[in-house]
């Protein structure tokens, strides 16, 4: 209703300093809000970009999750084992050939076998533990984000001639080594032989650049002894996040342990979840707040009001008029609050989208620049309909409380 | 002539630890262009027995009727449309509304009817207003007014919605002689020229001489109530 609006806006009108102050306060929490969700939300997307990028998105090893049936079983109904643990398999992944034909046949991406094992570098005097993985460059180069960060040389040179080697530039500063320099590869089966390095990489996670090491797949089963074996199945999907249900399936076929990205990473993922909350306890305290300053204005303005309300009463206004014109006014404090507050939290992510930070790759794993910030009007939208929501219920309060008022005890107090 | 306000053994006590009864017993009949004078000292009650005839407060006993229907039956909605539509209040203190122009306190009530265009609003209030001589401050705010002026708006302000009773407490009692006298003769013409029926709660004995009706309260009983003979003005 037209007249109830023009009543309410004559009402905040009249409190000028204590409206802006009411609408400030609301500005700010949407526009803290906003800006805090957009980094939030920013952060956490490019962290699992970063995660999603950088891993397999489905990891397919030569484990089991559970140990095979026992015969004995079968036979006896009585038979019952304790502690019975998956026995590991010396052989990797059985009839690999079969089981990678049959995953390519239906998996929406692309993948590489491998052979994963543990050794020690030794160069000049100094040993150290790394990991070895055997593979097949051409097929690597499309699964691996390492692929993209060779400093020098590139999976392909594996392929030239001799034994060749793969590092991270932090395990060769670490050796004082160099390309070209020929490094002794030492196998848990006691085998050692000379890997000429052929290029380095760095991801800038720390681990791999100073525990992994990249040799052709062949190389990798004649150091452990284990002609032909693969035990690492790692897919690329087009959609990441069809992963666990990828895995699922590809678990069910092969009988091997398939581990989705999101598994992998489940406890970063849930620290992710309590960061989320924490951010919303926080957005809604702050709202909350706000909120508390509508209350006290439509409060003040019921109170210093009693008269018009008297008088509106006494002319024939109702009671639902009444709350509805504290109501009214309560949220358009709320809007007002809402729109500006829109503006300070767009300001405020592009003066955080500004800011650049010199972080040295070593102490956080990647190198940050910008603050990673993700817009949405969903931010603006959620925002604004707490804000609503806090004010609508604190105009409605004391709306309720004044309409319920009877014109003839203020009348009479009056007179 | 027919009866406007029907009332019955009306009786409101404010319940309390000690009950205080406000209104006693009282049972009056007034019918159209009636002009009544409600007298008597002090707390005994004239204030209290026109919100209840001005449907402001309910009776804790009795019946009223206005213009035939019975308000009992009424629920607080249904009250609030009978006031704005039958009834017009004149209070001792103005009571407009400070933020709003002259025009617009008096367009209010009938904007809340919602019956007259934006335009038929502001020219019956304009003419309102004019008739009561306050042709020239249709634009001003209450408090730029003197008290006279500010009563005058609070009647046309009361009129707006053309209703058939107009009730008024101690409307003079805060004025001046002079605009004491306006007032009067206002209300008078509103029974005279408008053929409305005034109900007025008033102190001033020289008022109450010059009415139709007078209605003499004491404790919150009517213990008199006499028809005056006037001589037409
Ligand atoms: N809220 C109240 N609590 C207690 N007594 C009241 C209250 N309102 C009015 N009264 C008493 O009721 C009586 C009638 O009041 P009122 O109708 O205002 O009288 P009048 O208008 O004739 O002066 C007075 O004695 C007054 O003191
Ligand atoms: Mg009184």
């Amino acid at each position: 209703m037209r007249l109830i609006l023009e009543l309410a806006l004559t009402h905040i009108a009249g409190r000028g300093r204590q409206t802006i102050v009411a609408i400030l306060g609301v500005a700010l929490g949407v526009g803290f809000s906003i800006a805090m969700a957009a980094l939030m939300q920013g952060t956490e997307k490019d962290f699992i970009a970063q995660l999603v990028d950088t891993m397999p998105h489905v990891q397919i090893s030569d484990e089991r999750r559970t140990p095979r049936r026992q015969p004995a079983e079968d036979l006896f109904s009585a038979v019952q084992f304790e502690g019975l643990r998956p026995k590991e398999d010396r052989r990797g992944i059985l009839n690999p050939a079969a089981a990678f034909a049959s995953l390519r046949s239906w998996v929406p991406g692309r993948m590489a076998q491998s052979l994963r094992t543990q050794g020690v570098v030794r160069y000049a005097g100094r040993d150290v533990g790394v990991s070895i993985i055997g593979i097949e460059p051409e097929i690597e180069a499309t699964v691996s984000s390492v692929a993209g960060d060779f400093v020098e040389g590139s999976f392909d040179a594996l392929q030239a001639g001799g034994n060749n080697i793969v590092v991270g530039d932090t395990l060769a500063q670490r050796l004082g080594a160099s390309m070209g320099t020929t490094i002794q590869l030492v196998s848990p089966t006691g085998q050692s032989r000379g890997f000429k390095i052929v290029g380095q990489f760095h991801t800038g996670s720390n681990a791999r650049d100073e525990g992994e090491t990249y040799v052709l797949l062949k190389n990798a089963q004649i150091l452990s002894e284990r002609p032909n074996a693969i035990n690492e199945i790692r897919l690329r999907l087009d959609d990441p996040e069809a992963a666990p249900r990828v895995a699922r399936q590809a678990e069910a076929e092969l009988g091997y342990k398939a581990v989705p990205w999101q598994e992998a990473n489940e406890s970063l993922l849930e620290a992710l979840v309590v960061r989320n909350v924490v951010m919303y306890t926080v957005v809604g305290a702050i709202l909350l707040v706000a909120g508390f300053g509508i209350f006290n204005i439509i409060s003040t303005i019921t109170h210093e009001k009693a008269r018009d309300i008297a008088i509106l009463k006494s002319l024939g206004f109702t009671q639902r008029n009444m709350r509805r014109l504290f109501l009214i006014e309560g949220l358009t404090l709320g809007f007002a609050g809402s729109v500006a507050g829109w503006l300070i939290g767009f300001l405020l992510c592009f003066a955080l989208s500004q800011l650049e930070f010199k972080l040295s790759g070593a102490a956080v794993g990647r190198e940050i620049t910008r603050l990673p910030l993700f817009w949405t009007p969903w931010h603006y939208v959620i925002a604004s309909a707490f804000a609503l929501g806090s004010a609508g219920v604190a105009g409605y309060l004391p709306a309720r409380q004044a309409a319920r008022l009877n014109p003839v005890d203020i009348i009479r107090g009056a007179t | 002539m027919s009866a406007l306000i029907e009332a019955e053994h009306l009786t409101r006590i404010l319940p309390a630890i000690v009950p205080v009864t406000l209104v006693r017993d009282v049972s009056l009949t007034v019918g159209e262009k009636e002009f009544v004078a409600v007298t008597g000292p002090s707390g005994s009650g004239k204030s209290s027995l026109l919100y209840l005839l001005g449907l402001l407060d309910r009776p804790t006993s009795g019946t009223l009727k206005i213009a035939g229907q019975d308000t009992s039956q009424l629920d607080d909605d249904e009250l609030a449309r009978l006031r704005l539509e039958s009834l017009g209040f004149v209070f001792q203190f103005h009571f407009l509304l400070p933020e709003f122009s002259v025009l617009k306190n008096v367009e209010l009530p009938m904007r809340k009817a919602g019956y007259l265009s934006a335009s038929e609003m502001s020219d019956r209030a304009t003419s309102l207003l004019e008739d009561l001589g306050l042709a020239g401050h249709l634009d001003k705010r209450p408090d730029q007014l003197s008290g006279g002026q500010r009563q005058r708006v609070a009647v046309a302000r009361a009129l707006a919605n053309d209703p058939h009773v107009v009730l008024a407490d101690e409307p003079t009692g805060s004025l001046d002689s002079k605009s004491s006298e306006q007032v009067f003769t206002i209300l008078q013409d509103l029974v005279r020229k408008r053929g409305k029926t005034v109900i007025a709660v008033t102190h001033d004995m020289d008022i109450a001489a010059r009415v139709d009706r007078r209605i003499h309260l004491v404790d919150g009983k009517v213990v008199s109530d006499e028809r005056v003979a006037q001589a037409v003005v």
